[in-house]
This record gives C-alpha cells, structure tokens and sequence, in this order.
C-alpha cells in the first residue's frame, strides 16, 4: 500500500507553509527518521522526518512551492517489502517511478493543484472585511502611503523603532533572542541590538517580571515579553502590586514605564490552560494601561505608544492575528494615542463593540448582515483601560441597538463592563437590551469540535444583531 | 577570615585561606574563559573583621542606631493613641544591620529596597523623620502625600526604592535595580533587604538565578530576626544556615553578627569590593532579632519573655555600641545628651506628623497614572 506523505503542521496555528527543500528524490530509499524535506513558515523552519521505513515513489509537491495547505499530500513511497505491488495498485503507469531518474517528474508534480485546506477551524476564518479605512485617523495625513505588513512584523518594528529612538529600551523574555521569539515576535533584534538589549531569560516569569519592573523602577523602559500570557499568571504579583500601584503608592514619585506584552486569549486546540483572555482581569486594575489590538497599523501605533508612556502597560496581542496581514502607514514615527477606540466600519442600525481578534469576526459579521438590509457599526475599543467610553456611548445614542462581542469569557467581562456602562449612562438611548455574544462559560475544551462549540463566531454575533434589532 | 568570593588580585586570592580551607568551586565551565575568578566557599560560622571605625563614626553610628530606637518607640505609642492605622511593623532590636550596612554604601549611587519593615531603613537613609512620621499618621506631608503607610514608602532622591508589602516582591525588584546599574554602566550597587521569612518565597530564588547569571551588582541582605511573623527558622526552613541559600546558583553567603554593627559594617566593606569590581552578587545572612511583635498586633505566644529579655541584655546592639564607646573615652553625659537631641528630633517629628492635616480628598484620584489619556 502506498504511504501518503502530508503536509505537517508545525505549530498548532499553522494553515499552510512553503515546502523549501527536498532532501530525498523519487527512488530513494528512506528509513525512519531520515529527513525529508525542510518546510517553512513565517514562524518556523522545520525539519521533515521519515516515520516509516520505504522507497519514496512520487514527490507530488516541487520544492520552493509556497502556499501547501495542511494536510496536501506531498509525496507518496511504497512499503519496502511491497514496493512494486503498492504503486501498482495506486497508479499503474507510473509504477517504475521508483526507479527512474526523480527529476523528469519534478515539474509536472508541481503543477498540481493544492487542494484547499478544509480543516480549518472557524475562528481562524479571516472575515472577508471590507478594505478598512485609516482615512479617520487624524495622524494618518492624506496621500500617506501604505505598506502591507502582517500583525508580527508591525509589533517588531515598533518595538525596534523605539530601541532605535532610546537606549534605555530593551527586551527581556523567553526565547526572545537566539531563538528569534517562541512566535517570531522579536525576529531580528538580537542582531540588530545586541545581547545587552535583547535578553533571553530562563523560564522564570515571577522572577524576570520583577525584574524587569524594578528596572523601570530603576530609570529603564523595559519591555518584558511573556510567551504568552497565560504563563504572566505566575507574575501577575509582580505587574500588580509593585507595577500598577507603586506610581500611587509613592504620591507620584516613583514611576514604573514597562509593558508587559504577549500573545492573550485562545489559540487553536492548545486547552484550557493555554487558551485565556486576560482583557478582564487586568483592565479591573487601576494604575493599569491595557491595549488589545486587532490589525497591523494599531498594533504597530499602540505598542509604540506603549513604549512611550511613563506608565506600565498590559498589551495583549493575538496568536491567531500574527500572521494576517494588513495596511499600515508608511510614516516616520506611527503613534496612535492610547485610551482612543476607533470606528472600524460605520452603520446606523446597530452598534457591534469588540477588540482584539473579536474585530474580525465583528467585521465578518457585519458583512453578511449588510447583505439582508441591516447596517451595523462596529467598534474596536483598542484600549481597554482607560476605555473611551465617548465613542461607546455616542455610537449608542446613534444606532441604539448594541451587541458586545468578546473571545472570552462572559463573567466579568469588558462585555460586562460595556453593559454596565449602557445602564448607568446610555440608558435612554436603548431601544433593546445590550446582548453580549462571548466564548461559553466553560474551561476551554481539547476537542475540535467542543473547542469549537466553546468560541465566539460570527454566527453568533449576526443572531445576536438580529435580536437587538428585532429581525 | 571573610567568605565572599575573592576578588582576582593576587594579593587578596594569596591571603584569603588563613584559618579555614574552603573548597574552590570549579568556575561556571561556560564563563570561566572569560572571566577566570576563583570562588570561596563559606563554610559557616566565619567571623567577618571588625571595622576600625573612629571615635567620630562611632558616635556618628550610635546617634544613627538610637533615632531609629526613638522613632520606632514613638510610632508604638502613636499606633496605641491611634494615630497611626493598619499594620505597622517595627524594627526594634535590629537597628545594627542598617546602620552597619547603609552607613557603608554611596547614597547618591546606590540603590536600596526592602519590605514593609521599613522605617528603620529609610531614617538610615537619610531621610528626613518628620515626612516618615507623618506617612505613618496618614497626612499630606507624608512621604508618599499620605497614600502609601508605613509599608510603602519611597524617595527616589534618596536612592530608596521601597517599602514593599508583598514577602519576596522587593527581591526580584532589587535584581532589576541591579540590573539597571549595570545596563547604565553607573557603577551603582543595590541593596535588596529581605527577611528569613522571604528568603523561602520561589521569586527569591528566580532572582538569585539570573542575579548570578548576568552577574549583577546586587547584595542579597537577608536580615534574620528569627522570626517569620511567629514561626521561627527552624520550623520554616529546611535549611537554616540562610548564608547558604545561594549556593546552588553559586552566590557565595556570608554569615554576619548582625547585633554589631561594626562587624555589619566591616563584612559589607569587604562585600562591597567584590560586588564593585564586577564579580556578580553576594549573600549576606545578618543575624538580628526583633524585641516587638511582628506587627502592632502580635500575640507574643511563640516564644518567651525569656528569650526576648535574654536578648536585650545580652546583645543590644545600642548598649553593645555604648559599651564601646565609654571604653573608648566618650564621656556618659556626652551619650546623654545625644540621646536628648535624638528624642527632640522623634518629638517634633511626632508633632509634625499629628499637627499636618490629612490629604484633600481630591487627592483620591491623582497619580493613579502619570499621563492623562
């Protein structure tokens, strides 16, 4: 029988990648453990290994081919022992290719479609938004030029933009350096920066956040990646007690300018340890700055305001959004002000407010309402502390319908918070209930099909909409 | 003979096994090509060489040591009137090990942090007692405008950096001070202060790691009253030689009287050259004890009167000074009558900080953040 030779997934996000190299050619005899191929993606490259022991029959994917979902089948062997009979089976013509020189089939197999990746998991669904606007951005002056850039590159240039700018800015983190970032965050900044700016630190979060707040303490801006922030729950102390509070705590005397920045909130099939949305916990805490971007150019905008800000920040980026794409402006020094939310698509029927990877599926959604008659405005707050409460409450008065959507969970909730806030002061302007659309009230399951069940989606947000807006 | 790592002189490498023979540890196998430093290990129960202070500094020590006495005594009694609220932590007993230590070091360069016990330390770092007393009451002219209390307390100007109220917290802190010494290249040491107590909290030893690893200008001064709150040493620690806590990261430990503050101030000076000239930290274990209650609000039931008073006779770290001083020729009513400026200077400081009013309340909501967003 012939053994399918797949595309691997090399992360647990991972949709598709390039197959860079081939180190085997058609005929060659592989056991296992031998490597493969090398494949890449724009976190990682990767070694392919033999698992089982054969003869490779078919390379059906070329090297340098880009774009090979998870899941293609890039090559086929046969079975040591039943080598001949096997590709009979499957493809009698070309059941000698085993032995005939590789390279005469190499340029036909690269032709061949890739078949599309069908096992992609709802949230992943990029939303086939509208080509968002920054004409309102105010700092965005008419006939800038806009370069694509995906969410990881624009968190890299910011933060080598500010280290550029001041000395006194380093990054300190797991894997931040020789690694070149567990997520490719940090890429490049070692070499341009050095050792003594880009710190690897051991696998210590309490300690190295302690670190790095006394170090703002001790006149440094630092910035302190934690691989991801579910991790930051074991230096949660140290970025609310001494960071948050010390600037009060002194009577303004003592500051403490670092960002805590990493990625937040579920990735894909990683559990429930791994998959949780901090946006509550630490936008509860006064003393506190809170960003959650959701494209590229705010991303890129707020983390340099972040840098810049003499008070701590929490900025809390997305696993999922790293790798999307978007425009960014080409502008000397991008800074967007923190505290500011933005309308991302205007509407008058109803208000959608989110942030973060939640802006996606809010846009998605808006989308496929505008298509039976319901024009939906949606708002992406960015900051989540200090919240701009105005663009909420006058995008309220507005439409006076709102939905709150949140890849998280509803207890507590900026969801919550957004209610609460319709309540107490837009309550005049409600024509329906705030409804709030987040993940279930559950520990985020394992299996795809409960971790499914378990997330936000656009779905749900558009019948949320419709109930607002009583269709 | 001291137990700190031997700085690379020769001079100082050829003098140093005297009485005891300390095991050479092999240097880290990955940094020793750089940086080749023969590291001595303490073998416990080393005496640290006494400090030939002058007639001048002793007095000067001994005026420093009673105005923490004085002060602490006061804001007892104030806390019984009620004008000092919430926890209040003394530092009775202990007045050596900052005065020995502080004494030592260069304000305007080096940095201090420690824990909530911290009154002691800030009045050693000169600060001024009147702003300390009246953060204790909880006026506008306190330190921190009256919104931080006795454990929260900082002056930047002074090289203070807390006044820390989480156990432990104020160790990883000290390490990032530490580090921005070092980053800055301002030749600057810090002094992380921390009880035995805090020297079992897990952050301690991350900080210990990476303290050693990047070789950072800090000095790890646990102070050792015995007592974390009412469980003592013994019960808390599976290893309670805590000169010893570093020795899995290679920080080598000292092991101090710390009821004499010229032993204290001798130890930190040979400490203090190694920490300087770049060899990465050192662990100094102080043995001290606290004459009062762990807060205002102990109830005493974990050890006796006793011991307590079997302290006081014994070791006061005052009298002992005293002692030293009238030996010395320093004449008694000369003692008394720094004694009486020194409880001027606590009096005004207590009215000071009665008389100051309370914050305006619309201080409520400033410094919550530095910028207006």
């Amino acid at each position: 029988m012939a053994i399918e030779l797949k595309m691997p997934a090399l992360s647990p996000t991972m949709e598709e990648g390039t197959l860079a190299k081939w180190f085997v050619k058609e005929g060659d005899a592989v056991t296992s453990g031998d490597i493969l191929a090398e494949i890449e993606t724009d976190k990682a490259t990767m070694e392919f290994e033999a698992i089982d022991e054969g003869v490779i029959t078919k390379i059906l994917i070329a090297a340098g081919t880009d774009e090979v979902a998870v899941g293609t089948v890039i090559a086929e062997m046969a079975a040591e022992d039943e080598e001949t009979d096997s590709a009979a089976d499957e493809k009698p013509a070309e059941s000698k290719g085993s032995k005939e020189p590789a390279e005469s089939n190499e340029p036909e197999k690269a032709d061949e479609p890739v078949p599309a990746d069908e096992a992609k998991p709802e949230i992943m669904e990029e939303a086939p938004a509208a080509p968002i606007s920054r004409a309102d951005d105010p700092s965005v002056p008419d006939g800038t030029s806009m370069v694509s850039l995906s969410v990881r590159e624009a968190l890299r240039d910011a933060m080598a933009e500010e280290m550029r700018k001041d000395d006194t800015v380093f990054v300190m983190g797991e894997e931040v350096a020789e690694y070149q970032g567990a997520y490719k965050v940090t890429q490049g900044l070692l070499e341009e920066f050095g050792p003594k700016r880009v710190i690897d630190t051991p696998i210590t979060e309490h300690g190295f956040a302690g670190i790095g707040a006394g170090a703002a303490m001790g006149g440094l801006k630092p910035i302190v990646e934690f691989m991801t922030f579910n991790f930051a729950m074991q230096a949660i102390d140290q970025i609310i007690n001494s960071a948050a509070k010390t600037n009060y705590m002194s009577g303004g005397q003592m500051r403490c300018p670092v960002v805590f920045r990493g990625p937040n909130g579920a990735a894909s099939r990683v559990g429930a340890q791994h998959s949780q949305n901090y946006g509550p916990w630490y936008a509860s805490v006064p003393g506190l700055i809170v960003i959650a971007p959701y494209d590229a150019a705010d991303a890129k905008g707020l983390l340099k305001a972040a840098i810049q800000t003499p008070d701590p920040v929490v900025f809390l980026e997305n696993e999922l959004l790293y790798g999307r794409s978007f425009d960014v402006p080409e502008l000397d020094d991008y800074t967007l002000p923190i505290g500011k939310a933005r309308i991302i698509r205007e509407g008058s029927d109803v208000t959608i407010v989110s942030y973060s990877i939640g802006v996606g599926l809010a846009l998605e959604a808006a989308g496929s309402l505008a298509g039976e008659g319901i024009e939906a405005e949606v708002i992406d707050l960015r900051t989540l502390r200090p919240l701009d409460t105005e663009t909420v409450l006058n995008s309220l008065a507005k439409t006076n319908r709102m939905v709150v959507a949140e890849e998280g969970w509803p207890t507590c909730s900026i969801s919550s918070e957004i209610i609460a806030l319709c309540m107490e002061r837009g309550f005049d302007d409600l024509d329906a209930p705030v409804t709030r659309v987040t993940n279930e009230d559950v520990p985020l399951p394992y299996a795809a099909n409960l971790e499914k069940a378990a997330l936000i989606d656009s779905a749900r947000i558009i019948e949320a909409v419709k109930k607002v807006c009583y269709r | 003979m001291l137990s700190v790592r031997q700085k690379k002189d020769p001079a100082r490498v050829a003098k140093a096994p005297r009485k005891t023979a300390p095991a050479k540890k092999p240097a880290s196998p990955k940094r020793a090509p750089a940086k080749p430093k023969p590291v001595v290990h303490s073998t416990g129960g080393l005496k640290a060489p006494i400090y030939k202070a002058t007639k001048e500094e002793m007095l000067d020590f001994y005026e420093q040591m009673l105005l923490i006495r004085r002060f602490e005594e006061k804001a007892g009694q104030l806390y019984g009137l009620g004008l000092i609220g919430g926890f209040c932590h003394l530092y009775i007993g202990q007045e050596a090990v900052v005065t020995g230590l502080q004494t030592a070091i260069n304000p305007g360069k080096d940095s201090v942090i420690t824990g909530y016990r911290d009154h002691g330390h800030m009045l050693a770092c000169g600060i001024d007692p009147n702003i300390v007393m009246a953060e204790l009451t909880g006026r506008a002219s306190g330190i921190s405008k009256g919104k931080g209390g006795s454990m929260h307390m900082f002056s930047v100007d002074h090289g203070f950096y807390g006044g820390h109220g989480i156990v432990g917290a104020q160790v990883s802190l000290g390490t990032g001070l530490a580090f921005a010494h070092k980053y800055k290249e301002d030749g600057g040491v810090c002094l992380a202060y921390f009880g035995d107590g805090a020297s079992n909290q897990g952050q301690v030893y991350e900080s210990f790691n990476m303290a050693e690893l990047w070789q950072l200008p800090v000095i790890f001064v646990i102070e050792n009253n015995q007592y974390a709150m009412g469980t003592s040493v013994n019960r808390s620690s599976a290893e309670d030689q805590l000169y010893r806590r570093g020795e899995s990261f290679r920080i080598p430990g000292v092991q101090v009287d710390g009821m004499d503050v010229l032993a204290v101030r001798g130890a930190v000076e040979e400490v203090l050259k190694d920490v300087r000239g770049g060899c990465g930290p050192v662990l100094m274990e102080l043995k001290t004890y606290r004459y009062r209650g762990h807060s205002m609000s102990d109830p005493a039931k974990y050890r006796s009167r006793d011991e307590v008073q079997d302290v006081r006779e014994k070791s006061d770290p005052i009298e002992r000074l005293k002692a030293a001083l009238l030996k010395k020729g320093v004449k008694e009513e000369d003692l008394k009558a720094l004694d009486k400026k020194v409880r001027k200077t606590v009096m005004e400081a207590a009215d000071f900080a009665e008389e100051s009013p309370e914050p305006d309340l619309s201080e409520l909501y400033t410094n919550v953040l530095v910028e207006q967003y």
